[in-house]
């Protein structure tokens, strides 16, 4: 949910799309969204069990008719076989993050103990950082991040989030 | 076969008869497998202009237009033909050249990434990677440019592929598991449909160009007769419902009728058929039917619900789902409703005065209108002129009024009544058009000679681009601002069309028809018009007509963007 100052909310929706595995298919639908402006959180794509077909995580923000027509007119492209989209709870989420976090030799075990709560890694230890791994809900990710800042995060790369259905 | 061979064996196969376009470096090999077709090429004298007449033959004929172009700047020339006809739901397929496979990506002479530049104006697009793919990507070009909402499909086809041999056929059928139109509307919706209108006690038809595309002409005066029902159409709906039927309420919306405004504010249901509430048509969207419940029927679910909320909306083919419609519908007059209507109608006709500055636009449009009796094919440029033909046309036959709606692309109309002239060699094509739109595409007269298409082009001279003109007088304290196309160096910095002694008028139109090998007049009063008009339609080549109008004439009534579309300003003249 991301709420505005004048209490305004818009509903995250995460949205699934089978497409064509074919070059340019990704263009066309990232100029769908920046030529209407739809607003992209995040997007994930590979190739599915089968090789012809790909699918796209998207999740994206806006009001019920925004997201109406961001569904109609992915499924008006030719190459998009199908869409999805998943209400809270619809579907299992899971995004990967890998984080470089400042440690020195007095805060290393304090960043581990954190890590471990979540249930996530460390990957790599350096003199002056660990890298940690962890794979979670969006939230789960924040949380964690929120906890490593103080300790200062040098880089963050994310995948941006996966769905599957429950059903 | 080699590909070029290939894509002219698809041209025959999908019984295409008329092709546009200009020839260059990375297309040769196309030209040169048409050279000894059966297919009459016509080459235009830019690529646009190939593009609208494409564009132009198909809202005639109803079928696929057909253009081509080379690699670059042919294909980039391309451009705004395939934005207009994507605005307006045209059936295109346009092929352009491309550098050699090996070659694209390294800035290659000629060379654009077309299929990028196009992929947000087009229905679909390709780039044929390999020789085996391209009848299967032609014939699917067809199927998608013609059936569900139909749109350009552009095939961008790299010059080794032209050269490269394969022994794949053509295929009779696609298989595309992305694309499925619908056509037959839910019964269910249909059925609540009918129940709105047998409540409905002030329904109103609100019809677009969907209707004309779809073919349901019939469909939709069987509805309105049935039911009762008025019937308002936008401008690319003129011709979906006879205007002389006493059910018509004209055209609606920015420059409307009165009454069809009106009539839309005060009714309490609107049965809109292949429309897509377009912000010339509903104005400020918070007050646009503010009593009404909205049926849409739509074969393109992303038109529902975009831009109003819709009561009963039914996606589907409207013909299909009219026919269906009618069947539930009862017999229905609503005297009250109708007498309403009739009473705004007299006192609120579409009206202009004769007196005052000279001849009147308005005036040679309803002369053409009386003449032909709505049997011509009328094509329109965009501006004032066109909102005048769309008033005073009176069109009664789906596909003889092509007009750029959506888009509103100047320099449209000529080269679209080359492209119908193409399709309907016998049949009489007149442009309207104004004397800036008319340059923007001029040297099409050409291509008119050369090709015998003998189109009547009617210019309606007003020395100004006359609805941005008119603008600046109603909302921009008189600052005519570029405006003004008789303007030379001469003339003080600061003119708003008084300072007298204007410079003479160029382009002399009588004179440029004439050196291109047309037929050029020059009307400036009421009483040359129709001898003018007579000579010109007896005349076996293209004619040229300029008549000298009014400078400064508007259009009403106008609804002001952004407004209601009661706060009509009507034929009061504004200083």
């Amino acid at each position: 949910m991301i709420y505005f100052q004048d209490g305004y909310r818009e509903m995250k929706h995460t949205i699934s799309v089978l497409v064509e595995n074919k070059f340019g298919v990704l263009a066309r639908i990232a100029g769908l969204f920046s030529g209407r402006g739809y607003n992209i959180d995040s997007l994930s794509v590979a190739e599915t069990i089968d090789p012809t077909v790909s699918r796209m995580t998207i999740v994206a923000h806006g009001d019920d008719r925004v997201i109406e027509q961001i569904t109609k007119q992915l499924n008006k492209l030719v190459d998009v076989i199908k869409v999805q989209e998943y209400a809270e709870g619809d579907s299992l989420e899971r995004e990967l993050v890998l984080a470089k976090v400042h440690t020195g030799a007095q805060t290393r075990s304090e960043v581990m103990q954190i890590v471990s709560i979540f249930r996530g890694k460390i990957v790599d230890v350096g003199h002056e950082f660990v890298t940690v791994e962890l794979t979670g809900t969006e939230d789960k990710v924040e949380a964690m991040l929120g906890l490593l800042k103080p300790f200062g995060i040098r880089e963050v790369v994310r995948t941006g989030t996966i769905a599957i259905a429950r059903k | 076969m080699k590909g070029c061979e290939i894509v002219v064996d698809a041209l025959l196969r999908e019984k295409v008869e008329v092709v546009f376009g200009y020839p260059g470096g990375s297309v040769m090999d196309i030209f040169d497998a048409l050279y000894e077709a059966p297919i009459r090429f016509i080459l235009t004298r830019h690529e646009q202009a190939a593009a609208h007449a494409a564009d132009g033959y198909a809202r005639a004929s109803g079928r696929a237009g057909v253009c081509i172009a080379t690699s670059g700047p042919g294909a980039t020339n391309l451009v705004t033909g395939i934005a207009t006809a994507a605005m307006d739901s045209i059936p295109l397929v346009a092929l352009t050249g491309q550098v050699s496979t090996p070659m694209i990506g390294n800035d290659a002479f000629q060379e654009a990434d077309i299929v990028g530049i196009t992929r947000p104006i087009t229905k679909h697009n390709y780039l044929v990677n390999r020789v085996e793919d391209l009848p299967r990507i032609l014939k699917e070009a067809f199927v998608i440019a013609t059936t569900g909402r139909p749109g350009p499909v552009l095939i961008d086809l790299p010059k080794d592929i032209l050269r490269a041999e394969t022994s794949v056929p053509y295929p009779s059928t696609v298989k595309l598991r992305g694309y499925k139109p619908t056509y037959e509307g839910h019964p269910q919706q249909i059925k609540r449909a009918a129940s709105e209108i047998s409540k409905a006690k002030r329904p109103v038809m609100y019809v677009g160009g969907g209707a004309i595309i779809s073919g349901a002409d019939k469909e939709v005066a069987a509805l309105a007769v049935k039911g009762g029902i008025p019937v308002t159409t936008t401008l690319m709906g003129l011709g979906a419902f006879p205007e002389t039927h006493a059910l018509s309420l004209g055209m609606l919306g920015m420059h409307g009728t009165v009454y069809a405004n009106y009539a839309i504010a005060e009714a309490d249901l609107i049965i809109a058929i292949g429309a897509r509430f377009d912000d010339r048509v509903t104005g400020r969207l918070s007050t646009f039917a503010p009593q009404a419940r909205i049926i849409h029927v739509d074969i393109d679910p992303t038109s529902v619900h975009k831009n109003v909320k819709v009561d009963v909306p039914i996606v589907g083919d409207v013909k299909q789902v009219l026919r269906e419609l009618v069947k539930l519908v009862k017999q229905c007059d609503d005297a009250a409703w109708i007498a309403k209507i009739e009473e705004w109608k007299r006192k609120h006709p579409l009206s202009y005065s004769r007196k005052g500055g000279g001849l009147k636009p308005q005036f040679v449009i309803e002369k053409l209108r009386e003449l032909t009796g709505g049997d011509a094919i009328i094509a329109t440029d965009v501006g004032q002129h066109q909102m005048w033909a769309g008033q005073y046309c009176k069109v009664v036959k789906p596909r003889t009024f092509l007009t750029s709606g959506g888009l509103g692309t100047m320099g449209y109309g000529f080269p679209a009544g080359l492209g119908a002239q193409a399709a309907f060699p016998k049949r009489l094509v007149v442009v309207i058009s104004g004397d800036g739109s008319f340059q923007m595409n001029i040297q099409e007269l050409s291509t008119a000679v050369n090709c015998d298409l003998p189109v009547k082009v009617l210019i309606l001279n007003n020395h100004y681009l006359g609805m941005v003109r008119q603008w600046q007088q109603l909302f921009y304290r008189k600052r005519y601002s570029a405006t003004c196309l008789a303007r030379n160096m001469m003339c003080p910095a600061i003119c708003n069309g008084t300072a007298g002694k204007c410079p003479p008028y160029i382009p002399d139109f009588v004179k440029v028809a004439e050196a291109y090998g047309a037929a050029g007049m020059r009307v400036k009063t009421e009483g040359e018009v129709v001898p003018a008009l007579r000579d010109a339609f007896k005349t076996r080549k293209p004619v040229v007509v300029d008549f000298e109008v009014a400078h400064e004439e508007n259009v009403f009534p106008m609804v002001p963007a952004g407004a209601s579309v009661t706060e009509m300003i009507e034929g009061v003249e504004l200083v």
